[in-house]
């Protein structure tokens, strides 16, 4: 019996997929649960694997080419078994130019790769997740999302161990976190001039689904706004003493993007009301604080969470802010790291904007905004001094948080980083 | 507490049933002055003497109607069979009467019998005479059905199937008889209806009984030894009624399960065990449910291929491997 090989839906929020590298080639033996390729996701290059034993046949979608999920791109063999009698044949696939360019002047349109007969099976199979009942039990109080686990089952069902072995998070929450970068490098690769009027580049996996996210955002969430300014002399005096605390046992130094991580965090564990889901019919008030940051990533963003943020050190946060920020760079980051988060934060400080409104990432409540820590002339006890301040700005989704639930939250955030000591209660 | 065998285990039940209640009465072919095809009876004819041991010729049916006839007159008779393979002949007493004149009389008329006898292959008896019945006879309502793998499960159920007010069939084994096993003296009684955990484990269930709880058994120190696996041993020692709670809460607990049984695969009494473990423990399911069973043939007469058709310790492995994922 063949086996059909199907573009998987290999995050959440997945529709079709580029084959970046195929690492088996037709006629070879592959193993249930080895690398057949390398795929290009919405959000990261994550690896199609083999769902039953054979010889690899009848790879029907070339290096380059985009396939929607569902589509078969080759055919699992038995051994012995000749292709021919394969029962179904290649994939249903569509011209894609992802890779390349289409210049205004210049007709280079993709070439259709060569597509045999539309698949004898209902691709609805490849995005059903097949799972053992207990596994799918189990899933549910865990609220684990059977769609990221990786099955090791016969033919990838999932099963009570891999359930267990799955990080505990909810419902996929999928999310190009709409702000904007955390670090200083975003440049979109743009192809060089040549000369004509216009280039037309095509969108890639990651813009695709930042555009299609962005406008279920700021569309139909009733967003506002609240602005506060932070006097942050004391916690860059916390963080000072830290960081040479820190120095002279050679550890990684606290950033205030990490400072203001842990005090958000901090502060939504004492303001649930801010710490939600809106979830259609109902909100769901979380416990745990999982935290999205943005980061800007080559030709886009995307929020990878540090779990349990209010319950870990400020060395911790740093720590798992880098490696994720470094992973994101890479795109190799994993499902369960950028989806879960209940809140998340936008940080432009690092390119001297004041002041800037970010787009909730939905079903997130809220966001926070960081601008820069600028100097500038303050008013104490009457005298005039110079300070330093922050200007954070939270967007609230009005269905969940009204203005007086954000206000409160703003003011013990503030009150936490203007009094870093007040993070130790 | 003394060690006895299945054989002697069985003579003790009965020679207590028959002390305590003067209805208990044996009848069969060679159970009184041959004491027994397997010995069983042993000095019991001496004991009882002859009105209440009871040779009969050769005619099963015969002596089956006069035994359900007996046991409407008031009398609590146990009519042993050479095997079971003979009881067929009996089957017409067996189902169409012993099973139904309780409800056919309206309540008014119970039928206190006991059919036992050996079960099942023992070794080179060729396909006629190498069955396992347990499907047939726990398939009609109106009859329990007890198959003790072990001496003081065969005291403790020939006792509570003697004093039944049902007919009740006893399944024994001719490879059981000389099995050896601790056997509590005087009043041993098993429920009918009871499972019990013969070896307890984390990750799989093995689920048997009679002859296969050995094989379980072995398979369970095979799967510990070599795969690191824990499996859990539960006999049913009762087939009807089934003891669905002991079921469903050993598979709760370790999310898998393997029914063996010597039977054929068709409407085998593991298919009875796997519909109450995927209606009942649906949700705490692992892995489908395997089964191993004699092969789907009349049991060949050569050695090697009997060894083959019978259920085996490495058949039982392969499947717990399988439903274990280590495959």
């Amino acid at each position: 019996m063949a086996t059909n090989v199907y573009m998987e839906a290999l995050s959440p929020t997945m529709e079709e997929g580029r084959v970046v590298k195929w690492h088996k080639k037709d006629g070879d033996p592959v193993k249930t649960g080895e690398t057949l390729a390398e795929i290009e996701t919405d959000k990261a290059v994550m690896d199609l694997v083999a769902r039953a034993d054979g010889v690899l046949r009848q790879v029907a979608a070339p290096e380059g080419q985009t396939i929607p999920v569902g589509s078969v791109v080759a055919v699992i063999a038995a051994p012995g078994e000749a292709a021919g009698e394969t029962p179904t044949s290649a994939a249903q696939t569509k011209p894609s130019g992802s890779g390349k360019r289409d210049t205004g002047n210049v007709a280079t349109a993709p070439a259709p790769v060569a597509v045999a007969t539309p698949p004898a099976v209902a691709p609805a199979d490849a995005t059903r997740v097949k799972a053992s009942p207990l596994a799918r039990r189990m899933a549910k109080e865990a609220g684990v999302d059977l769609k990221l686990v990786t099955g090791s089952g016969p033919g990838g069902r999932v099963v009570k161990k891999d359930v267990e072995r799955a990080p505990n998070q909810a419902a996929p929450a999928a999310a190009a976190a709409p702000a904007a970068p955390l670090s200083p490098v975003s440049r979109v690769p743009l192809p060089e001039r040549t000369g004509t009027a216009y280039e037309d580049v095509p969108l890639t996996q990651i813009r695709k689904t930042i555009a299609k996210r962005l406008v279920t955002s700021l569309g139909p969430i009733p967003h506002f706004f609240l602005t506060t300014e932070v006097d942050m002399e004391r916690a860059a005096e916390a963080r000072e003493a830290l960081n040479k605390q820190l120095g002279d046992q050679g550890e990684g130094k606290v950033s205030f993007n990490d400072l203001i991580i842990k005090a958000t965090a901090l502060a939504l564990a004492k303001h649930r009301a801010c710490n939600a889901w809106f979830q259609d019919d109902h909100i769901r008030y979380w416990n745990e604080v999982h935290i999205g940051m943005a980061v800007a990533v080559e030709d886009g963003l995307i929020t990878p969470v540090i779990r349990h943020a209010d319950r870990k050190s400020l060395t911790e946060i740093g720590r798992e802010a880098r490696e994720l920020a470094d992973k994101a760079r890479n795109r190799r980051l994993q499902p369960n790291e950028y989806t879960g988060a209940t809140f998340s934060i936008s940080n432009l400080g690092m390119f001297d904007i004041d002041q800037f409104t970010a787009v909730i990432n939905p079903p997130e409540a809220g966001i926070i905004a960081i601008g820069s820590i600028v100097q500038k002339a303050v008013v104490v006890d009457g005298h005039l001094a110079p300070g330093r301040r922050m200007r954070i700005t939270m967007s609230c989704d009005h269905r969940v948080i009204d203005g007086a639930t954000g206000a409160a939250f703003l003011r013990t955030l503030k009150q936490m980083l203007e009094n870093p000591l007040a993070m130790l209660l | 507490m003394p060690t006895l065998t299945y054989r002697d285990a069985l003579n003790q039940a009965l020679r207590e049933e028959m002390q305590r209640d003067p209805n208990v009465f044996l009848m069969g072919e060679e159970v009184g002055v041959y004491q027994g095809a397997y010995k069983v009876s042993r000095g019991l004819l001496e004991e009882f003497g002859s009105m209440r041991v009871v040779d009969t010729p050769i005619a099963e049916l015969g002596f089956a109607g006069i035994g359900v006839g007996a046991a409407m007159g008031g009398l609590r008779p146990v009519i042993e069979f050479m095997t079971w393979n003979f009881a067929v002949l009996a089957l017409d007493q067996i189902v169409n009467s012993a099973a139904k004149i309780l409800y056919e009389s309206g309540g008014q008329i119970p039928v206190p019998i006991v059919f036992r006898g050996p079960n099942g292959a023992a070794l080179q008896l060729a396909a006629q005479h190498s069955q396992a019945w347990e499907s047939w006879v726990s398939h009609i309502p109106g009859l329990k059905v007890v198959a003790p793998a072990t001496p003081a499960d065969a005291k403790g159920l020939l006792k509570s199937a003697i004093r039944d007010n049902n007919p009740v069939i006893v399944l024994e084994g001719e490879m059981l008889y000389n099995v050896k096993g601790e056997v509590p003296e005087g009043e041993h009684v098993v429920p009918i209806g009871r499972a019990d955990i013969k070896r307890a484990g984390r990750d799989v269930t093995l689920i048997c009984h009679s002859k296969t709880v050995t094989v379980a058994l072995k398979a369970a120190e095979q799967l510990a030894e070599h795969e690191g696996a824990s499996a859990e041993v539960l006999d049913l020692r009762s087939l009807r009624p089934l003891d669905e709670e002991a079921i469903v809460g050993s598979v709760t607990r370790t999310n898998r399960a393997v029914v063996v049984e010597e039977g054929w695969p068709q409407a085998g009494i593991g298919a009875q065990v796997v519909d109450v473990i995927q209606r009942e423990a649906f949700d705490h399911l692992d892995a489908p449910v395997l089964r191993v069973t004699q092969a789907d043939v009349p049991m060949p007469y050569n050695r090697q291929l009997e060894r083959l058709a019978k259920p085996s310790p490495e058949r039982v492995v392969a499947a717990a491997r399988r439903v274990l994922y280590l495959d």
